[in-house]
């Protein structure tokens, strides 16, 4: 195929496509994504092209490489079409038996397919296992069809219609408007109206405009932009044309967090196919109008994703936040008008245009329309990308499609928005997912991040963690975030080791409420939160950790011990050889003892005292003082 | 140095992308280099030194052999990061950010790789471990040749 110059050459060419295929021919669909290489997805492409050549069907069969699927803890795994069988968990030597039964045969290999953890249900196709039932996977289940690095998969999928529709048959304005009806709000974390955002831009006099695409996504243990630009490159680009064409912008960028070396490959190959094909560069598909995309790697700073430290980090500068109005809408890139939108935001514009701005906001809640993707992470029993309609209950994400929580341990707290987010507890579960609700909650939806955690996880430690983020993230231009949150991490790492004092609290909240309002940007204005919510809900974790010296989740170093019990303790010997400091003594045989002073509490004699046994634990509080009382006894 | 300064326009939007190059190139990015990078695109050393500190992708100095990058990102953390980080510390002898005296290991961590279903995760010279429950094997791995 040769450029697109018309969009009638366009749907010939999708034609063409799909003349190729041969809807009863066996395929292969492989997962591979950043979580799939990593979990080995790349040997098995290699095992499933070696059986096959050995079987001599390399030309029966088709094998397709793809991008993420969601499910990531199952990974590495692949479907056999069409019966659509999902074999999950491989290792290369259990192709033989899949290509020997499913692609020569047409039976199941029963021992390689889902079982449900609880119910011992088997499910064969992907749609079937509960992890999937309940979402509704708009954006994401195009990841399963598509080779990313293959334009035609994109095209066969009507990619690319949306836009050529946009620039033959709608004005800029008519394209603005219906997003504005379909609701898009951003995905970034804001949820500002996008069309609206657009609008503004637009209207502003300029023959120079830029628009932006943020996928340096910052939030830890968030990965949907990732996704995205791996799985589905194109859906993206084309988002970002539609939005140029309506704002009248010439020139694009998308600046990729530096830590996805996978997508930055990804969507580098995409660009230049869109661009061989005509759908970048001068007359895009023979019309008039022209627009051309870069992409930008980010270099490892968080606060880089704040829409006016990104403008100038892809000036070349370091990336400290500017004093907003103006607005990069108004004054962005070198100065010039530039609409800034986030990855998942971009990948929803071509959907809108395709379905249409009705069918669209039928999904989701009154003042939150469409789809949105969350990582399900952390202590849950199914770990992945799930793309759920806004207003689902936090209750329906993490037991109906996350399955509970690991090894049957008692759900404490969902993380969202990270850093500027905060902690929502069981009583909140029953609360529909949109922006305005969790902000209610006084967490965020943030760019999608859920981190799920169980008993054994401290909330005092988790503020901790966060604060410590932001204040190692902090670029230190204005004072309240940059000395306001250290302030913070001193009497949050103070409480963990030990030495809380009960003024700390009301310390913390005022220290709270300046950084809140006197910070320039949304990283200090919002970096209290994590704070702000586990005092308002996880208080009392807070205060026995001050008055009674203790944490229940038995994270906190400080007030934590490790001891063996004398009763249980058979002389193995396993936890005095683990032990990287040698503060365990005793022989073989005979009940060993760990020396308090010099224990470090790294948790290894722990790990190695066998399950029989079970003669290590760990203990806090009044237990703990009680040991070490012994201990410093004995001393004397 | 000037096979590389080559490919870029001298412009300061260039200055991110040259850093990452030589950072890429050499492992870090040296005084002289400074010096030809502010040549060419026209800036002060300074200016250099300033983007080049704030951005956690650049280093001053040569780093180890091999990089061991530990993911803190939230999903890892709750997942027994901090442990493997300390573990790390400790078996190599240096600091999170530095590089132990033979210039095998540098320790360094990161705020999420995008893989947190498969954490807590530890990348080594680019090759990914998922559930990592210790690392002293991981390390051992590595040592050949210290
Ligand atoms: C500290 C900070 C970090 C941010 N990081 C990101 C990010 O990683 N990705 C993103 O899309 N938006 C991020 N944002 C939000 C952006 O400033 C901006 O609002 C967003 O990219 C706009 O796109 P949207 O309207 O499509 O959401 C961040 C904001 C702050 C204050
Ligand atoms: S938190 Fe470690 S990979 Fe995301």
């Amino acid at each position: 195929m040769e450029r697109i110059n018309h969009p009638e050459e366009l749907a010939v060419w999708k034609n063409e496509i799909l003349a190729e295929r041969i809807p009863s021919k066996k395929k292969i669909v492989i997962s591979s994504g950043t979580c799939g290489q990593a979990s080995g997805s790349l040997q098995i492409i290699d095992a499933v092209n070696q059986e096959l050549a050995k079987k001599g069907l390399k030309d029966h069969v088709e094998v397709k490489v793809t991008g993420c699927h969601g499910f990531c803890q199952l990974e590495p795994n692949l479907i056999v079409y069409p019966e659509e069988i999902f074999y999950k968990t491989l290792q290369p030597q259990d192709v033989p038996q899949i290509v020997e039964k499913s692609i020569l045969g047409n039976e199941i290999v029963s021992s390689l397919v889902f079982e449900d953890l609880k119910t011992a249900q088997k499910a064969i196709k992907q749609n079937d296992i509960p992890f999937y039932k309940k979402q509704e996977r708009l954006l994401t289940e195009n990841n399963l069809k598509i080779n990313p690095t293959e334009i035609e998969d994109y095209i066969a999928l009507d990619g690319y219609q949306a836009l050529a529709n946009a620039l033959f048959n709608m004005t800029s304005e008519a394209v603005i408007a219906e997003i504005e009806t379909a609701g898009l709000r951003g995905r970034g974390g804001g949820g500002f109206p996008s069309g609206r955002k657009w609008e503004i831009c637009r209207k502003v006099e300029s023959n120079i405009k830029y628009i932006i695409c943020n996928a340096d996504e910052g939030d830890p243990g968030a990965y949907m932009d990732r996704s995205l630009l791996e799985g589905n490159p194109h859906s993206v680009i084309e988002g970002m044309i539609i939005g140029a064409y309506a704002i009248g912008a010439q020139e694009g960028y998308i600046y990729v967090r530096m830590e996805y070396p996978l997508a930055v490959q990804h969507v580098n190959l995409a660009l230049e196919q869109a661009r061989k094909f005509g759908f970048l560069g001068e007359s895009i598909l023979g019309s008039e109008f022209a627009f051309e995309i870069h992409l930008i790697e980010g270099a490892g700073a968080f606060v880089s994703g704040e829409e006016t430290s990104l403008i100038a980090s892809i000036e070349g500068r370091r990336a400290f936040p500017s004093q907003r109005p103006p607005f990069p809408a108004q004054e962005g890139l070198w100065g010039k008008p530039t609409n800034v939108n986030n990855v998942e935001t971009w990948a929803n514009v071509p959907l809108i245009l395709r379905k249409g701005a009705d069918w669209y906001a039928k999904i989701g809640t009154r003042r939150s329309k469409g789809t949105k993707i969350f990582s399900l992470v952390g202590k849950i029993n199914n770990t992945g990308l799930v793309e759920v309609p806004m207003g689902i209950t936090l209750r329906e994400i993490v037991y109906d499609i996350g399955g509970g929580i690991q090894d049957n341990k008692k759900f404490k707290a969902i993380q969202t928005g990270g850093p500027s987010g905060g902690c929502i507890p069981a009583e909140k579960l029953d609360l529909p997912v949109d922006y305005d609700t969790l902000a209610k909650a006084g967490s965020i939806m943030g760019s999608g991040g859920m981190i799920i955690m169980d008993e054994d996880t401290c909330m005092v430690d988790v503020a901790r963690y966060f604060l410590h983020f932001t204040q190692e993230e902090s670029c230190g231009k204005c004072v309240p975030c940059r000395i306001g949150t250290k302030q913070l991490v001193e009497i949050l790492n103070r409480i963990t080791e030990g030495n809380g004092e009960e003024e700390d609290l009301e310390k913390m909240e005022d220290l709270s409420k300046t950084i809140k309002t006197g910070s320039l940007c949304g990283l200090g204005q919002t970096a209290p939160n994590p704070v702000l919510t586990t005092l308002q809900y996880f208080r009392k974790e807070y205060e026995s950790h001050i008055k009674s010296k203790t944490c229940i989740a038995l994270v906190c170093k400080g007030l934590i011990a490790y001891t063996i019990d004398p009763d249980k303790c058979v002389g193995c010997l396993l936890c005095l050889k683990s032990c990287p400091v040698d503060a365990i003594s005793g022989e073989r045989k005979e009940v060993h003892v760990i020396d308090q002073d010099l224990c470090i509490k790294c948790g290894a004699c722990l790990d190695v005292c066998p399950p029989k046994i079970n003669a290590v634990s760990k203990v806090t509080g009044r237990k703990m003082a009680r040991i070490l009382k012994n201990a410093s006894g004995k001393r004397v | 140095m000037e096979n590389i300064l080559k490919e870029f326009e001298r412009d300061q939007k260039e200055l991110i992308h040259i850093l990452h190059r030589v950072q890429e190139e050499f492992g870090y990015v040296s005084p002289p280099a400074i010096s030809a990078i502010a040549k060419h695109l026209k800036i002060s050393e300074n200016e250099i030194y300033s983007v080049l500190t704030f951005y956690k992708a650049f280093s001053l100095e040569p780093r180890g052999k091999h990089i061991v990058t530990v993911c803190m990102g939230t999903a890892c953390h709750v997942r027994g990061a901090p442990r493997l980080v300390d573990d790390a510390s400790r078996e190599m002898g240096v600091d999170v950010g530095q590089t132990t005296p033979d210039k095998h290991f540098t320790l360094e961590t990161v705020n999420c790789l995008g893989c947190c279903a498969i954490g807590p995760v530890v990348v080594v010279d680019g090759k990914y471990h998922s559930y990592v429950k210790r690392m002293d094997s991981i390390i051992k791995e590595y040592s050949e040749g210290r």
